[in-house]
């Protein structure tokens, strides 16, 4: 439902002093476009170099690992976190990257479409959410997050700690490929687009206390990129 | 909290922030350690300039279609099935936001933090039907329950408090028993606030930029508590200045950009959430129900003017970082919860000249602001053509108003040597254009005075309203 539009609208062209627009205005041609001269011509591994240089600045751990060295490099996350209970995303990649053993063990959750109280309470007790990075920005080393019904939003938020994997193939040089990806899908005759996309760039932290930088407020307080060749 | 904080006048609030020693040392070292982080920001970036120029240009086109990208942001909000509602002025916002809390029946309302919300006096309404409302942004929780403090910074509503206060606060009021670092206050809030986000049965956001090609919401935080608020209430109501829109994921890539670098040096803050609707068919968390305010509340008056510009700005408090006139008195003295140099701009515009005369002359018009604006608002040039207005609309004591105000500024401000050729004619353009200024012997003099005013860039500020007390002291008032 739209409410009141009409005369809102109709006041702000009048104001302009010109007839109201609902239709037909195109975006200019912008002078200027430096966004996409920003590591244009980096490889994937100059990038992930970036990246791990960026997550000193963004109080972030960071870990690399092959396809199959995934599972203990997480075991290692655990261990170091002291964190036993653990909630992931209910996504294909899990299962892509031989993770499907990891979910079933005792101690790990899944995400469950079905159950809203009881995904929720169980986000909010664990200490560990892991879930896959969807696009991956090396500048500001930002992790995107595409949510559906198996990628819950609390999953990344609720949990004391948050892991992300990223899967090598996901960099990308900054928000401008992330943000263009996103547009594109708009383009895309008939689609909506997923309901939350989070660009998350390490753990919650305030500055609201005498500019004192405090890492972990409403979000987690710790997090670790792991990045995995792909196969 | 209107728009308006406070009651005593603007000399009692500029005695008071000139007296207040920790506040002015907090605010100075903020200043400092914000512009340089700044800085540094934009020299990551290679060629600032560049991104500056494209912000401008993207924001120009922007206002100058509004009516059309509202237009479009409404109807694909509509489609995702979300309700927008158009609001004219601050009472239309509120009693719609009212409404929706009575229908939800709701009791407890979590915030995030949002200007345009403290700006119409949301929560007092809402306070009016029986909802209790929850800041949870750590510095206006601070302030919130330190019995409603006003904010006196856009970006850090809490810069002027230390340690001590806070820890005090809670103590009083919270019952907290641990010590004053701000690790364990901050841990103390957190568990508070995770149970007040839990019960909420609403959960209401401010709106950094909304998207119109996709319908869609976004908000920059480095908290997390706008994730939290619009994660686990049932219902979520995001109430947006109408300005700030844009056309596409593309202009959201560059203004968030030039946001979080100008406003905190960061590359990204820790949480940019794009929001489209409510929650999606088989989503288990996220909204149910998905409100959009949008609100006019004086904005409109702006646009088609020789203001219209302030209406570009992404609320970043750039200018306020740079601003020695704030750096001096603090963001209580403007009064408004909008302080700094935007500040001294928009408030008059949105609220007109009454109450707010003195703003436009709390600056020396050094041009720093216009120089930090990421997307290039001729901030100092705006200050001088209210003071243009001003004057214009007070004949009878023009002279006085310039012998007190203006003048006293320019005569005892030496930042006005450093004042680049560009704003040389704005400064003039008020004396020149008016005979009786022109040839006045008092105003003229003092102005040929500043060529040998020794330089003392720390104390300008306050050089000035010494002057101006001890002119005041004089009986020329
Ligand atoms: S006027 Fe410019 S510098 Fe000041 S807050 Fe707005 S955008 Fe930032």
């Amino acid at each position: 439902m739209i409410q009141h539009r009409e005369t809102f609208l109709e006041n702000v062209a009048k104001q302009l002093g010109r007839p109201g627009r609902t239709s037909g205005v195109k975006r200019p041609v912008y002078q200027k476009s430096p966004q996409h001269n920003v590591m244009k011509d980096h490889s994937k591994d100059e990038l992930l170099a970036i990246l791990k240089d960026q997550c000193l600045a963004i109080h972030t751990d960071f870990k690399q690992t092959t396809h199959d060295g995934i599972e203990k490099a997480i075991d290692e996350v655990l261990e170091e976190y002291k964190a036993s209970s653990v909630i992931t995303w209910n996504d294909p990649r899990f299962d892509a990257y031989g993770l499907s053993d990891f979910q079933k063990r005792e101690n790990v959750d899944v995400w469950d479409a079905g159950k809203e109280s009881r995904s929720i309470e169980l986000a909010e007790r664990a200490d560990v959410g892991i879930t896959f990075s969807d696009y991956t920005l090396a500048e500001s080393g930002t992790v995107v997050l595409l949510s559906n019904k198996g990628k819950g939003r609390a999953v990344s938020l609720l949990p004391t700690y948050y892991i992300a994997i990223i899967p090598k193939s996901t960099l990308v040089p900054r928000m401008t490929q992330a943000t263009d990806a996103i547009h594109k899908m708009v383009e895309a005759e008939g689609a909506r687009l997923p309901s939350c996309i989070n660009f998350i760039t390490g753990p919650s932290n305030s500055a609201d206390i005498e500019l004192n930088l405090v890492v972990g407020v409403h979000g987690p307080i710790r997090a670790c990129y792991i990045v995995v060749e792909d196969r | 909290m209107p728009m308006k904080i406070g009651d005593p006048s603007f000399d009692t609030r500029v005695e008071k922030g000139l007296k207040d020693t920790f506040m002015r040392q907090a605010v100075t070292s903020a200043q400092e350690r914000l512009k340089l982080a700044k800085g540094k920001a934009e020299e990551e970036l290679g060629n600032w300039e560049e991104w500056r120029s494209l912000s401008e240009e993207i924001r120009a086109h922007t206002l100058e279609n509004i009516d059309y990208y509202l237009h479009q942001l409404s109807e694909n909000v509509s489609k995702n099935g979300g309700h927008v509602f158009f609001a004219q002025t601050a009472e239309d916002a509120n009693a719609y936001i009212k409404e929706v809390a009575q229908k939800k029946n709701a009791k407890k309302v979590i915030k995030s933090k949002s200007m345009v919300t403290e700006e119409i006096s949301m929560n007092e309404a809402l306070e009016s039907v029986g909802c209790e409302v929850i800041e949870s942004d750590l510095g206006e929780y601070i302030l919130q329950i330190d019995d409603h403090d006003p904010p006196s910074h856009i970006v850090a509503p809490a810069l002027h408090k230390n340690k001590e206060q806070i820890r005090d606060t809670f103590i009083e009021k919270k019952g907290y028993t641990k010590s004053s670092n701000p690790q364990e206050l901050t841990l103390f809030a957190r568990e508070l606030l995770r149970k007040e986000f839990l019960e909420a049965d609403i959960g209401v956001t401010g709106c950094n930029f909304a998207v119109a090609e996709s319908g869609s919401i976004s908000l920059v935080t480095n908290e997390g508590n706008a994730r939290l608020a619009t994660t686990l209430p049932k219902t979520q109501i995001t109430v947006m200045g109408m300005e700030r829109v844009v056309p596409t994921w593309e202009e959201l890539d560059i203004l968030v950009s030039m946001l979080c670098r100008s406003a905190v040096g960061q590359k990204l803050t820790s949480y940019v959430t794009g929001l489209t609707g409510a929650r999606e068919e088989g989503d288990v968390d996220g909204p149910e129900e998905f409100h959009l305010v949008i609100v006019d509340n004086g904005r409109s008056k702006i646009l088609g003017t020789e203001f219209q510009a302030a209406l570009h700005c992404i609320r970043c408090a750039a200018c306020i970082n740079v601003c020695p006139v704030y750096r001096h008195v603090g963001g209580h003295s403007y009064g408004s919860i909008y302080p700094g140099p935007i500040g001294a701009v928009l408030t008059p515009l949105l609220e007109g000249y009454d109450d707010h005369k003195e703003l436009p002359y709390a600056s020396t018009l050094c041009a720093a602001c216009t120089d930090a604006c990421p997307v290039k608002i001729p901030l100092h040039e705006m200050l001088v053509k209210h003071r243009r207005n001003i004057a214009e609309e007070k004949r009878t004591t023009l002279s006085e108003t310039f012998a007190m105000k203006g003048f006293g500024l320019v005569a005892s401000s030496p930042a006005l040597f450093n004042m680049s050729t560009r704003t040389a004619p704005f400064m003039l353009s008020p004396f020149t254009k008016d005979g009786s200024i022109k040839n006045g012997p008092g105003p003229m003099k003092g102005w040929t005075d500043i060529r040998d005013f020794p330089e003392s860039k720390k104390e300008r500020f306050r050089d000035w309203y010494k002057h101006r007390e001890s002119k005041k002291g004089g009986g020329s008032k």
